[in-house]
């Protein structure tokens, strides 16, 4: 019953899936605080300083979850995935650990600063400090993604007696699917700090149609999103093409392409049917697989028939690809709209502001949806092609993995309504206010409970 | 010239693991204190440690990094066999961190429940790394008298958390909460005492080769020096804080400094027992180490970052230098 590899699956997933949200914020939203911070050395205009007041709480709150759930990572692959780094730990250990010293240390030392020091330090030192934090969490994001992409498309590498060893850096950081990966999780992030920040501005446009702060960041929110969603998709179908040449199996699980066929149809839905090894319920759009993915409508697409017993599960992987392009979909066409509204009438509607606070954290969901294809997607292998999931695991009993499984679930959930609740209320009492009482700009952050500051 | 990664690395970790538990154990102190003020100096309290707890629990990421960089195979069996009070740990120092955040943003019963559980995590993550310490040195031992054993550890190590917590708030805090932080000083240096003696006492008495290492002739002679240098910080603790107290003394930083030393010695005392085992009696170093040409590519950034994050976190203590205001995101 308590099958100890599904198990230890289940926790890590549950973690990573967890932690991947925060700095799915936190890497753009530094770059918006930058922004922010050499916008109102320019200008000094009111609205800015609010804009910053808001976001930066919104940051610290997403940083900190970002690396406690990181701490907990950083001992999975410890605790859960013994063999990982037993067998692949000569090179898995190193991208880990120039990520710890180039990327946290920055980003952590300097966010006390970035946060607290600004009456301390010079105004340059704390842009400075501000960019410091930004150049951190794209930093990390740039080792954690290579060595992700490395256990997908590895390289530059020997295995002796079943343990891997390096053979040259250089190949195994920017392997094929590198480049690729790291574009498109750039785009995710941006993407979903954009719709965060035109979501929580449209939230408090909805209370305060007049709130400058919230008129001025709705429209960076839009903006972003209507430049970043298109090349999202222009970076995703690369990324897609890239998958094919180097995990074919991935790509005809995401497609539901059970058997090699020229003229592949492209699924709008389906529900595989793994027992039968075919679709049911298919609406598809003829010769369209065929379409994207060769650019040929009669092109051939490998099906999942070459890679029987090494091949993903179908469901999880087809239905979390047609989320994340769905939503990806939803996003271009809403902050196109937005930008059509803003342009034409210099306000959007109510309904679109909806639409918008409706849309505050799709983000999240069309990033985790995306993970989900890649990371379910390279099953049954931890390293694709030559370590299965299955040899590195660990041989603490399932009951152990059980309960710590509960207990990180139930900590878990109840962080992430926090964190919608606190921020979604920060933003109200902002938008309430006005602007912010002049008591709070030295004391009373911290001991004044009936103001949140 | 050819050089001893694995030991390299070993000093590394050492390095890493001794400045995390300084420093956050620091922060973690002020946590486990936090129920014995009032309202107003919690606040004071959380602000003493706001701008520095990110950075103080990156050094525990380095620790457990370069244990998994270093000595891959190490780190599975270390971690696989303390997994219930990693995790312990890891909920703890969820919780504690998260809190941090959602107290200052929170209001009414959120606000008390979000202080509750600062409190419970800084304790939990403390009393966990004391049960896993003591599964370290008794190489990983289980049965109910080694669960008592770490449970006591872990009370220990609270208690000398406590002392770095207290002994950090003499310095940075003033009036009445200045003249606690003192009152709890010398409490903690006694469960902090207790907690050094218990651990130094048993550790030989579990492991004959701990034994033979500290208590055969000459090396005792030769090692005698730190037991004695670690009471004497300990003795000077309670002195400097008396004096704090009795107003004969100004140099409020020399309470946190010894204590500083206490975790130094200590950590000197362990070091020198375990080497050259990562689990004792079992992996040495050597034979846990990594290949040699991950340990050189590590060992490359290592020489060239570790400086600048050196650097750069003295630089983020000095803006922060002086008592502690209220913390506020400078609006």
């Amino acid at each position: 019953m308590l099958d100890p590899i599904l198990l230890a699956r289940a926790q890590f997933g549950l973690n990573i899936a967890f932690h991947i949200l925060f700095p799915t914020i936190t890497i753009s939203l530094a770059w918006v605080l930058v922004y922010l911070r050499l916008r109102e050395a320019r200008t000094g205009a009111a609205w800015v300083g609010e804009a910053y007041a808001l976001w930066v709480k919104i940051f610290a709150l997403s940083f900190a979850l970002g690396v406690v759930s990181g701490i907990t990572m950083s001992f999975q692959f410890g605790t859960n995935w013994p063999g990982f780094m037993d067998r692949a730990g000569n090179i898995a250990g190193p991208l880990l650990g120039y990520e710890v010293l180039t990327a946290f240390f920055l980003e952590a030392a300097f966010l006390g600063i970035m946060l607290f020091g600004r009456d301390r330090v010079p105004g340059w030192v704390h842009t400075l400090s501000t960019v410091l934090v930004a150049v951190g969490t794209t930093a990390s994001a740039f080792w954690i993604l290579a060595l992700n992409s490395w256990m997908q498309t590895p390289q530059g590498h020997a295995m002796i007696d079943g343990r891997l060893y390096a053979e040259d850096w250089w190949a195994i950081i920017f392997n094929p699917s590198f480049p690729y990966r790291l574009a498109h999780m750039m785009l995710a992030s941006g993407l979903t700090t954009a719709f965060l920040v035109a979501g929580i501005s449209a939230f408090q446009l909805l209370r305060d149609r007049g709130y400058e702060p919230a008129r001025r960041m709705f429209r960076v929110g839009v903006a972003a999103g209507a430049v970043l969603a298109p090349l999202q998709i222009l970076a995703g179908d690369l990324h897609g093409l890239n998958t094919l040449e180097h995990q074919p199996a991935k790509i005809a699980a995401m497609e539901g392409v059970w058997h090699t066929e020229r003229g592949a149809p492209l699924l709008l839905f389906a529900v595989p049917n793994e027992a039968e090894r075919r679709n049911d319920y298919a609406i598809a759009i003829p010769k369209g697989a065929s379409l994207v993915l060769t650019h040929d409508p009669d092109g051939e697409v490998r099906g999942l028939n070459e890679f029987l017993g090494v091949h993903p599960p179908v469901a999880p992987v087809f239905f979390a690809f047609r989320v994340m392009v769905g939503i990806g979909m939803l996003m271009l066409a809403l902050a196109w709209l937005g930008v059509w509204e803003l342009w034409r009438r210099g306000e959007a509607p109510r309904r679109m502001l909806h639409a918008f606070a409706g849309m505050a954290f799709s983000g999240w969901i069309a990033t985790l949806a995306g993970w989900m294809v890649t990371e379910i997607g390279r099953q049954p292998y931890l390293v694709y092609g030559l370590i299965t999931t299955a040899e590195t695991a660990s041989s603490v009993p399932g009951p152990h993995i059980a309960l710590t499984l509960t207990a990180y679930a139930i900590v878990y959930v109840a962080l992430m309504i926090s964190y919608m609740v606190v921020i979604t209320q920060l933003a109200r009492k902002m938008a309430g206010h006005g602007s912010v009482p002049p008591a709070l700009g030295q004391f009373g952050a911290t001991n004044a409970p009936g103001v949140a500051s | 010239m050819t050089l001893d990664l694995p030991f390299v690395f070993m000093v590394l970790m050492g390095l890493a693991i001794l400045a995390y538990v300084i420093l956050d154990g620091f922060d973690l102190g002020v946590g486990i204190l936090l129920p014995l003020a009032a309202r107003p100096d919690q606040d004071m309290m959380v602000a003493s440690i706001g701008p520095f707890w990110d950075a103080n629990e990156t050094w525990l990421v380095l620790g457990v990094g370069i244990l998994l960089v270093a000595f891959p195979i190490a780190h599975g069996i270390i971690l696989s066999s303390l997994y219930l009070p990693v995790a312990l740990m890891l909920i703890a120092l969820i919780l504690r961190g998260v809190a941090f955040e959602f107290r200052m943003k929170a209001t009414g019963w959120h606000q008390v429940l979000w202080n509750r559980l600062f409190f419970v995590g800084s304790l939990g993550a403390a009393i966990a790394q004391g049960i896993m310490l003591a599964g370290v040195v008794t190489g990983f031992a289980s049965g109910p008298g080694y669960a008592l054993f770490g449970l006591l550890v872990g009370l220990g190590l609270a208690g000398a958390y406590a002392l770095l917590g207290a002994t950090w708030l003499v310095i940075k805090t003033e009036g009445d909460l200045h003249g606690r932080a003192l009152r709890w000083s010398k409490a903690a240096v006694v469960f902090a005492a207790a907690g050094v003696a218990l651990i130094s006492l048993t550790t030989p008495l579990v492991n004959a080769g701990v034994m033979a290492k500290w208590f055969t002739w000459p090396r005792i002679a030769w090692l005698a020096p730190l037991p004695i240098a670690t009471a004497a910080a300990l003795a000077g603790i309670w002195i400097a804080a008396a004096r704090l107290q009795a107003g004969r003394s100004r140099r409020e930083w020399v309470p946190f400094v010894l204590s500083v030393w206490v975790f130094v010695f200590a950590f000197a005392g362990l070091a020198y027992s375990l080497y050259p085992y990562l689990v004792l009696d079992r992996v040495t170093i050597w034979q846990a180490a990594a290949a040699e040409g991950s340990l050189r590519f590590v060992l490359v950034g290592t020489a060239i970052v570790l400086p600048m994050v050196i650097g750069y976190t003295v630089f983020s203590y000095r803006v922060f230098w002086g008592k502690a205001r209220e913390l506020t995101y400078g609006e």
